[in-house]
């Protein structure tokens, strides 16, 4: 493996796509045990975490084994809000992008400046002809996660630019 | 021959790094750090290529990306050969395999120079008058004789087995041009703590420093200046330094392309790099430092190889130790070139003579010159010169008196000034203004955040071109920071260098004089043009060619607007300037291909049971990105066998099939019906949860758009399904109306496509297959009616179990999630084969729901059929307020007779299976309109005979009817039919 940059698919989460309306939110954040972050940006509490992407909508990620859990917690507690949870955790495959290179294997085909995308930060994007979604986690590395279908294509189009780095 | 013209010492060339290569087969020998050129010129080589339209010889001119003559082809091996190269910018490496272009037999006896003798007939608009008739001729005859024979390198025929990369790339401040301007540019904005990026075409930082070591700035040698700085740069991390980088296009928004070229200097290129690397830089403010190209002189025979512009023979001594001749003649047409003159007899040539055209030359330098033993010629001009493959000599004729006098020599050298390298500021629709004084177009007024500095824009004295360049950096990096600086800009000067033609005197020979030497334009040709009437030089560039070519004018431009400006009798601003436009240097297509090619040209989306497909050797058709297995052939199976088989399969016992693809999106709120009653055209309201509905969504002008089963899983959430590739624009439209008309609705959209897995389990043995498999769901009859939805389990994973049938047997549809697709398929499976279990394609899908009369979206549709055209109306809610395409359904057209109506075709013979999209006519008509046309057309196996969907006139009046499909073997009866072949009462369905 490269020390310039790696490529490293995640193991399977449990995700779901939150949409509220503003007095819905506070409580489904409350609901999930993370408040919701404004857009653009990702909060987290413990192993779960809550990606804002847009004004109304969230990703939410949580250790595979707590999605019946998740879903229960919601119908439970939130009857007769404003809101929508739709679990698409297989929907998504998600990939570790990780080293000093992961910036520039992104901007293969990424048009994002990376210099202005703080860790924390998250956004739908593309690479190239797929859609994606990033979060910087850390200085140096990216979360990243594609439609499973669409995961050949984002992983052989790094793997194609990473060469350079040894990927 | 070795070397004979190489200096014995100086330049930039290592010459303990000797590099074999070839030139047309010929082994030569350069030294690393040399062009192809310095090495070819070093080795004594001016002849290098043939001339376009009249295949006159052509040698070296320039030293620089300009180069119009010296196009050179290099190959590796037969796939990766790049013709049209600039010799020029081509980097000396062991092997180099070089060819010369546009010659046949040799390079110096070249059977197409006839048409130089024939160059009279050639003239500007020579193919336009002489090739116009008969006019049928062009395509087959002219064109591709006269393509044939134009001169560029060939195409190789083999795919490009070169690697090529893309980058995106951002900074405070793009510098373009690596020399005394953008390097001071680049240091200053950097010292600033901008972000910088330094892109240079060169694969050596320095610009015109490189060839002028002993210049002095800020008190060192320029030599140790430019070392200094880079190293500067070099240590500092907001720096990108981009050796070998051309930017070749600017666009909107500081967007600008570099071409990089990564590894193809190299003589074994490393593997892991790409050939070359698109570089989309979008650059908070950019600095152009681009420099300027010597102009040269028009005059008779001026395209005789070893006639060079003289700061390129300049710079070959200097930074490349070679000798571009041994007795030189040089034409100046500006003071500057006096001082090269001397800088070349320093070198070791011997300038025979300095022909001045101009009646004010700078007495100075005149005396310098004479003072140094030159002869100068002043108010002198040329009136031919002469040797075939290389100049001998040359006659210069003094305009006053029409004396001549033939000096020998076998070099011509010339310069008639500067023009600053505008290309990338116009090319940001930035405006050029005329400098009247100087005789110079220079950048104007900016489009973009971007500034000029240096020689670009007409300074060229070295004190403050490094001023200008490191003002321009200091103000470009306040810009990026959001701050503005107080820099008054300093005046340009130009270099009042010299326009044009040089003046006719004595007897003219009346010898071409080139002006634009790659597409052999003639300042004759323009003088036709301007004869002719034509008066912008918009148009006269076009008549003529000139300009045209891939160098786009960088040498001519500014000479042939000047010719055509005093035929005309005009300011140069009022004859124009032709624009600049991308790339500025030729770029490979290869760069803006990228990695997009083979399985990365789009992505290839597959189904989590895709796999298993593949292992059974489906055979997979496209269908939008998708694969989808279109059938199962087992050995010996053609598509008809295997489909007539599947078919049967499903018919009398059980088939199986990947429905993975359709698209799915799930509609959850409190007002989730209300949004379905007004996207769709069924009505909602009343449909119970657990409980199914074939949903119709139509266009706002009231035509069919998508379709798809919708289940109803709780009073607040809804299942729907599209078609496959109907899905994204499904969800854009809906997510359309509900952020712009009807945000009030408490209703969202997910996208759950790649969520789940779909496996259709099709056919009478349907449920005792999948009934032992379930658990908490009872798939009874009763239970579970057609059309209905239950939550459960399959083999242990949560599904979504739709009784549903796109076959019109009694059919499921398990939605499991798409990580347990492939599990539960071939458990299904399993189950199965003691039934017969039969895996089907989506031809099979298509011939089962066609036998049912099932319309497909797209096939049945195109964009102009209603749900009543489509037989649908019961679909539609007739009580329903309003929903898409409501209001365009009362539109009197949508109701008039004569529509086009699904109905069914049977053929007289059965065993025919007519053509999708054949025409439908009376029978009997030979002309006018059809009828209409077959949509869907299979042979069943179930029926025994072939049957057809399609789209006829008043179709639901026609059952019965006689109609005729044309085909060129003669007409083929058909009779219209209802559009359901099989099972019209849907008592299959029901079980």
């Amino acid at each position: 493996m490269s020390d310039l940059v790696s490529v490293t698919e995640l193991p399977a989460s449990a995700r779901f796509v939150l949409r509220a309306r503003p007095a819905a939110a506070l409580a489904c954040g409350a609901v999930f045990g993370v408040t919701l972050p404004p857009l653009c940006r990702v909060a987290e509490a413990g192993p779960r975490a809550v990606l804002g992407l847009g004004p109304d909508e969230w990703l939410l990620l949580a250790p595979k084994a707590e999605a019946a859990a998740i879903a229960g917690d919601f119908q439970r507690d939130l009857a007769g809000q404003a809101y929508s949870l739709v679990e698409v955790s297989d929907r998504n495959l998600a990939f570790t992008i990780e080293g000093p290179k992961a910036a520039r294997l992104l901007n293969c085909g990424c048009p994002l400046d990376f210099a202005s995308f703080p860790i924390g930060m998250c956004t739908r994007t593309v690479l190239s002809k797929a859609e994606i979604l990033l979060w910087r986690t850390t200085e140096t590395r990216y979360h990243l996660e594609v439609w499973r279908s669409f995961a050949p294509y984002v992983v052989g189009l790094l793997k194609e630019a990473g060469r350079e780095f040894g990927l | 021959m070795s070397q004979n013209f190489r200096l014995p010492k100086g330049g930039r060339i290592d010459r303990g790094k000797p590099l074999d290569f070839h030139f047309d087969g010929r082994p030569l020998t350069g030294f690393a750090g040399d062009t192809l050129a310095s090495a070819l010129l070093a080795n004594g080589v001016h002849l290098v290529g043939r001339s376009f339209k009249y295949h006159r010889p052509r040698g070296i001119m320039s030293a620089g990306s300009e180069e119009p003559n010296a196009l050179i082809t290099v190959s590796r091996d037969a796939a990766r050969m790049t013709p049209n190269l600039r010799a020029t910018q081509i980097e000396l490496y062991a092997g180099l395999q070089a060819s010369s272009q546009n010659r046949w037999p040799s390079l110096s006896f070249d059977v197409g120079a006839i048409n130089d003798l024939l160059s009279p007939a050639l003239a500007a608009g020579f193919y336009y008058k002489t090739f116009m008739w008969p006019k049928t001729f062009w395509h087959k005859l002219y064109e591709p004789v006269i393509r044939a024979a134009a001169g560029l390198g060939q195409a190789p025929t083999l795919p490009d087995p070169e690697r090529y990369a893309q980058l995106f790339a951002f900074c405070d401040v793009l510098v373009v041009g690596a020399g005394p301007a953008g390097l001071a540019a680049a240091r200053a904005a950097a010292a600033r703590g901008a972000s910088v990026i330094l892109c240079d075409e060169q694969n050596e930082m320095g610009g015109s420093l490189l060839s002028h070591p002993d210049d002095v700035i800020e008190g060192v040698p320029a030599d140790e200046w430019v070392g200094a700085v880079l190293a500067e740069l070099a240590r500092n991390e907001r720096v990108t330094l981009l050796p070998r980088a051309t930017a070749f296009g600017y666009g909107p928004h500081n967007m600008i392309g570099l071409d990089e070229r990564v590894s193809e200097h190299q003589a074994t290129p490393d593997p892991l790099l790409p050939r070359q690397r698109l570089w989309q830089v979008r650059a908070k403010q950019v600095v152009l430092a681009a420099g300027a190209l010597e102009r040269p002189i028009t005059f008779p025979d001026n395209d005789r190889p070893g006639t060079l512009l003289a700061g390129a023979a300049h710079l070959y001594a200097s930074r490349f130790a070679v000798k571009a001749g041994e007795r030189a003649v040089l034409i100046a047409g500006h003071d500057g070139a006096y001082q090269t003159a001397l800088d070349l007899q320093r070198a070791g040539i011997i300038i025979n003579a300095i022909i001045d055209p101009r009646r004010d030359a700078g007495a100075p330098q005149i005396e310098a010159a004479r003072a140094a033993g030159l002869t100068v010629l002043p108010y002198h001009s040329v009136s031919e010169t002469r040797g075939r493959l290389r100049v001998k000599s040359l006659d210069a004729v003094s305009v006053a008196t029409g004396v001549r006098q033939r000096i020998p020599c076998d070099l011509v050298l010339s310069s008639a000034g500067f023009t600053p390298t505008v290309h990338l500021f116009s090319q940001s629709l930035g405006k050029l203004t005329f400098d009247g004084n100087n005789r110079v177009f220079l950048p104007g007024l900016a489009a973009e955040p971007v500034r000029s500095a240096g020689a670009c824009r007409g300074l060229y004295d070295l004190e403050s071109v490094v001023a200008d360049g490191g003002e321009a950096g200091e103000t470009a990096a306040a810009a990026s920071q959001g701050r503005s600086l107080d820099v008054s800009p300093r005046p340009a000067r130009g270099d009042r260098g010299y326009l044009g033609e040089l003046p006719k005197a004595g007897r003219p020979s009346g010898h071409p004089a080139f002006v634009d030497f790659q597409n052999d334009v003639a300042s004759k040709d323009i003088a036709l043009a301007v004869r002719e009437g034509f008066r912008s030089i918009e148009h006269i560039k076009r008549y003529t060619t000139t300009g045209m070519a891939t160098d786009q004018g960088k040498t001519s431009n500014m000479n042939a607007l000047a010719i055509a400006s005093t035929l005309l009798d005009k300011t140069i601003p009022e004859v124009g300037l032709t624009t600049f436009r991308q790339p500025y240097t030729p770029t490979s297509f290869g760069i803006f291909a990228g990695p997009a090619r083979g399985e990365l040209f789009d992505p290839v989306r597959r189904t989590p049971i895709h796999d298993w497909a593949a292992r059974q050797g489906a055979v997979f058709e496209d269908v939008s990105l998708w694969k989808r297995a279109r059938f199962f052939p087992k050995a010996g199976e053609d598509m008809f066998a295997a489909v007539n088989r599947e078919c049967l399969a499903t018919r009398t016992g059980v088939g199986i099939f990947d429905a993975s693809t359709l698209g799915k999106i799930e509609v959850v709120g409190r007002d989730a019906a209300e949004f379905m009653n007004r996207m769709y055209v069924n009505p909602w309201t009343k449909l119970e949860a657990g409980r199914c509905r074939y949903g119709v969504m139509l266009r706002e002008d009231g035509m069919i758009m998508d379709d798809g089963v919708v289940g109803r899983l709780a009073h607040d959430r809804f299942h729907v399904t599209t078609t496959t590739g109907g899905a994204p624009r499904v969800l854009a439209m809906m997510e359309d109306y509900l952020q712009t008309e009807w945000p009030e609705l408490d209703v969202w959209l997910t996208s759950t496509t790649e969520q789940w897995a779909v496996i259709a389990v099709q056919g009478p043995k349907a449920r005792q297959i999948l009934a032992p498999l379930v658990q908490d769901i009872d798939l009874s009859a009763a239970a579970m009616p057609h059309m209905s939805v239950r939550l459960g389990r399959i083999c242990g994973v949560e599904t979504r179990l739709f009784r549903v049938s796109f076959s019109g047997e009694l059919g499921f549809e398990v939605n499991v999630p798409a990580s347990h697709g492939q599990a539960v398929w071939e458990a299904i499976l399993k189950a199965g084969e003691a039934h017969g279990i039969t895996p089907y394609g989506t031809e099979t899908m298509h011939v089962l729901r066609a036998e049912k009369g099932y319309i497909i979206v797209g096939q049945e549709t195109d964009g102009t059929v209603t749900p009543d055209d489509a037989g649908l109306s019961w679909a539609v809610g007739k009580l329903k307020k309003d929903f898409v395409g409501k209001r365009s359904l009362a539109r009197p057209a949508l109701a008039a007779l004569g529509r086009k109506q699904l109905v069914g075709l049977l053929t007289d013979n059965g065993q025919t299976v007519l053509e999708e999209g054949a025409q439908i006519v009376l029978p009997g008509q030979t002309g006018g309109l059809a009828l209409g046309h077959v949509t869907s057309s299979y042979y069943s196996a179930a029926l025994g005979h072939s049957i057809a969907l399609a789209l006829v006139a008043d179709g639901r009046n026609r059952h019965g009817e006689k109609l005729a499909v044309p085909m060129p073997k003669g007409p083929i009866a058909v009779t219209v039919v209802g559009p359901v072949f099989l099972d019209p009462e849907g008592v299959r369905l029901d079980v």
